[in-house]
C-alpha cells in the first residue's frame, strides 16, 4: 500500500518548518538590532555569543530533565496502564485512581511538592545518596508523564477492534497471550503520536523548574539578565534566544508526530 | 423431517437475551458429523448470535448446547477444550495486521496447543496451498483483497484441526469476485467431509452445498428442510415471503 502521505510529508515538512524558522529568526534579530540602536553598551549579539555556551548548558538540562521524566513516566506507566486494563476490578480500580489522581493535577505543583517534600539526600546502610534538586524535579515531572502514558495504553488498547480479541478468544487465547501478542504489538504504532506530543509538552514545562531553583535554561537566561546590569533592552533578545532552542528542538519532533499521525491513521 | 437422534453438535431449546431483546428464543437443532447445514434469514434474527453461542464466545442463558459430548452451558467448560474442536470464521476477517498471513496461521498452534514450529509451519504453507493463497505467505493481511484475507483466516481456523467449522456471514463484506473463491474453498471442506454451520445470504450457496438449510426468524427456527425441498416448496409464509424477497 502505498500512501499519499509517504511521499507528500517530508518535502512539506522541510517547506514549512524552513519558513516558521525565519521568521523565529526575524523576530530574534529584530530584538536584537532594537536593543544594540543607541547603546554605548555591548551589542546584544556581543552578549548573547558570550553567554551562549552557559545558556546552552542550561538547555541541556532542560534536555536532561524532559529525556529522564518521560523514561520514568514511561517505565512507569506502562505498569499503570496494565493495571488500569486488569480483569482483576481492585487492581483496575486503583490503577484508575492513580491515572486520574496525577493527571488531574497541576504539573507545577507536583513539581513543588516534590522539591519541597522530598529530603535532599538518602541514607542506606550508612551510604549517603544526594537527592539534588534537578532530580527531585525529575520525579515532579515523570508523575504527570507517567499518568499521562498510563492513559495513552489504555487509549490505545481500547482501540483495537473487538473483533481482534474475538479471533483470539476463539483461536483459543488466554487474556494473557492475547494481550501480549495480538493486542500490544498493534498498540505501538497508536501510542507512538500522542506519546511523543506528550514528550513536546515536558519539554516544554521543563523550565517551570526555574521556580523550584534549578539551573536550567529560563534560571540561567535571568542571570546573564542581572549579569548584564539586568537591561530591559536585553530582555528581548535573551528570552528570544530561549524559545529559539526550544522551537528548534520541539518543532521536528513535533512535525515528525504529524507525519507518523498520517502515517499510522487507524483505518477503521 | 427426520432428524438424527444425537447431532455431533446439537443445541435444545437454547435462550438468549441481551438486556431486554430476545435474539434467542428457543432454538433446537442437531448436525450429523460431516454435514453442512446453512442458516438463513432476515438480518437481526439471532444468526450471528447462534453460532457464536457453539463456542462459547456468546454465553447463554438457558438450554443446553452439546459437541460431540461437550456440554457448552456449563460454568465447568473447558474454553480451550471445546476452542480447540471449533473454528469460526468471522464476517470482518479479523486477521492479525501486525503478522503475515503464514504467521496468523501458524500463531495459535505453537502458543496455544505448544506444537512443534517446524510442524506448525509446514502445515500452514500446506493450508495456504489448499485455500490457493500459495506465495502469499509473506503478505501482510494490508497487502490482501478481503476475499484472500477471509480465505487465510479459514486456513488460520483450520490450523487448529477443529471437527467443526463455523461461518458467520464470512462473504458479507466481499465484492462478488472473491465472494466466489471464498465459496469454493467452504464448498472444498464441506466436501472433504468438514462439520460446517454457515450462516450466510448467500443463496445459491445454501442450495448447492448444504445438507439442510434452516431459516430463522426473530430467535426462532422457523422451517427447516434440506435445501431442494426448502426452495422449491418452502412450508411456512415467513419463509415464502423471505425468499420472496431475496431470490
Amino acid at each position: 500500500m502505498l500512501r499519499f502521505s509517504d511521499a507528500f510529508a517530508p518535502s512539506a515538512v522541510r517547506v514549512t518548518s524552513r519558513a516558521a524558522l525565519a521568521v523565529s529568526a526575524l523576530v530574534f534579530v529584530g530584538s536584537s538590532a532594537m536593543a544594540a540602536a543607541g547603546s554605548a553598551h555591548d551589542s546584544v549579539l556581543t552578549i548573547l555569543i558570550r553567554w551562549a555556551p552557559l545558556l546552552l548548558s542550561g538547555f541541556l538540562f532542560n534536555l536532561l530533565i524532559s529525556v529522564l521524566s518521560m523514561a520514568v513516566g514511561t517505565l512507569a506507566g506502562i505498569p499503570l496502564g496494565m493495571m488500569q486494563l486488569s480483569s482483576l476490578r481492585p487492581l483496575a480500580r486503583l490503577g484508575y485512581y492513580l491515572t486520574q489522581f496525577f493527571r488531574n493535577a497541576p504539573w507545577l505543583v507536583l513539581l513543588f511538592i516534590c522539591v519541597m517534600l522530598l529530603p535532599f539526600e538518602f541514607r542506606v546502610a550508612g551510604l549517603r545518596i544526594p537527592f539534588p534538586d534537578w532530580v527531585k524535579a525529575v520525579v515532579g515531572f515523570s508523575l504527570p508523564a507517567m499518568a499521562n502514558v498510563s492513559e495513552i495504553l489504555r487509549g490505545a488498547v481500547l482501540s483495537v477492534p473487538t473483533g481482534q480479541w474475538e479471533s483470539a478468544e476463539s483461536l483459543g487465547f488466554n487474556r494473557r497471550q492475547t494481550m501480549f501478542q495480538i493486542i500490544l504489538p498493534q498498540c505501538i504504532k497508536r501510542m507512538l503520536p500522542p506519546w511523543m506530543n506528550l514528550y513536546s509538552l515536558i519539554t516544554m514545562s521543563t523550565v517551570t523548574a526555574s521556580v523550584v531553583g534549578v539551573s536550567e535554561m529560563l534560571t540561567m537566561t535571568a542571570q546573564v539578565h542581572a549579569a548584564e546590569g539586568s537591561r530591559p533592552e536585553l530582555l528581548a533578545p535573551l528570552y528570544s534566544f530561549a524559545m529559539l532552542c526550544f522551537f528548534v528542538y520541539a518543532y521536528p519532533i513535533g512535525k515528525w508526530t504529524e507525519y507518523l499521525e498520517r502515517k499510522y491513521q487507524v483505518k477503521d | 423431517m427426520t432428524q438424527p437422534d444425537r447431532g455431533f453438535v446439537s443445541l435444545r431449546d437454547v435462550h438468549k437475551t441481551f438486556g431486554a431483546h430476545k435474539v434467542i428464543n428457543g432454538i433446537s437443532l442437531d448436525v450429523a458429523k460431516g454435514e453442512t447445514i446453512c442458516i438463513i434469514g432476515p438480518s437481526g434474527s439471532g444468526k450471528s448470535t447462534l453460532i457464536r453461542c457453539i463456542n462459547a464466545l456468546v454465553p447463554v442463558d438457558r438450554g443446553s448446547i452439546h459437541l460431540d459430548g461437550i456440554e457448552v452451558n456449563t460454568p465447568k467448560l473447558d474454553k480451550l477444550a471445546l476452542r480447540r474442536r471449533v473454528g469460526i470464521v468471522f464476517q470482518q476477517y479479523n486477521l492479525f495486521p501486525h503478522k503475515t498471513a503464514l504467521e496468523n496461521i501458524m500463531m495459535a498452534p505453537i502458543t496455544v496447543l505448544k506444537q512443534d514450529r517446524a510442524e506448525v509451519e509446514a502445515r500452514a504453507r500446506a493450508l495456504l496451498k489448499k485455500v490457493r493463497l500459495a506465495g502469499k505467505e509473506g503478505a501482510y493481511p494490508g497487502e490482501l483483497s478481503g476475499g484472500q484475507q477471509q480465505r487465510v483466516a479459514i486456513a488460520r481456523s483450520l490450523a487448529m484441526r477443529p471437527d467443526v467449522m463455523l461461518f458467520d456471514e464470512v462473504t458479507a463484506a466481499l465484492d462478488p469476485e472473491t465472494k466466489k473463491d471464498v465459496l469454493t474453498t467452504i464448498q472444498d471442506l464441506a466436501r472433504d467431509g468438514m462439520t460446517c454451520l454457515v450462516v450466510t445470504h448467500e443463496m445459491g450457496f445454501a442450495r448447492e452445498v448444504s445438507n439442510r438449510v434452516y431459516f430463522t426468524e426473530g430467535g426462532l427456527i422457523v422451517e427447516h428442510a434440506p435445501p431442494a425441498e426448502f426452495f422449491s416448496n418452502p412450508q411456512d409464509p415467513r419463509t415464502r415471503e423471505f425468499l420472496s424477497q431475496v431470490l
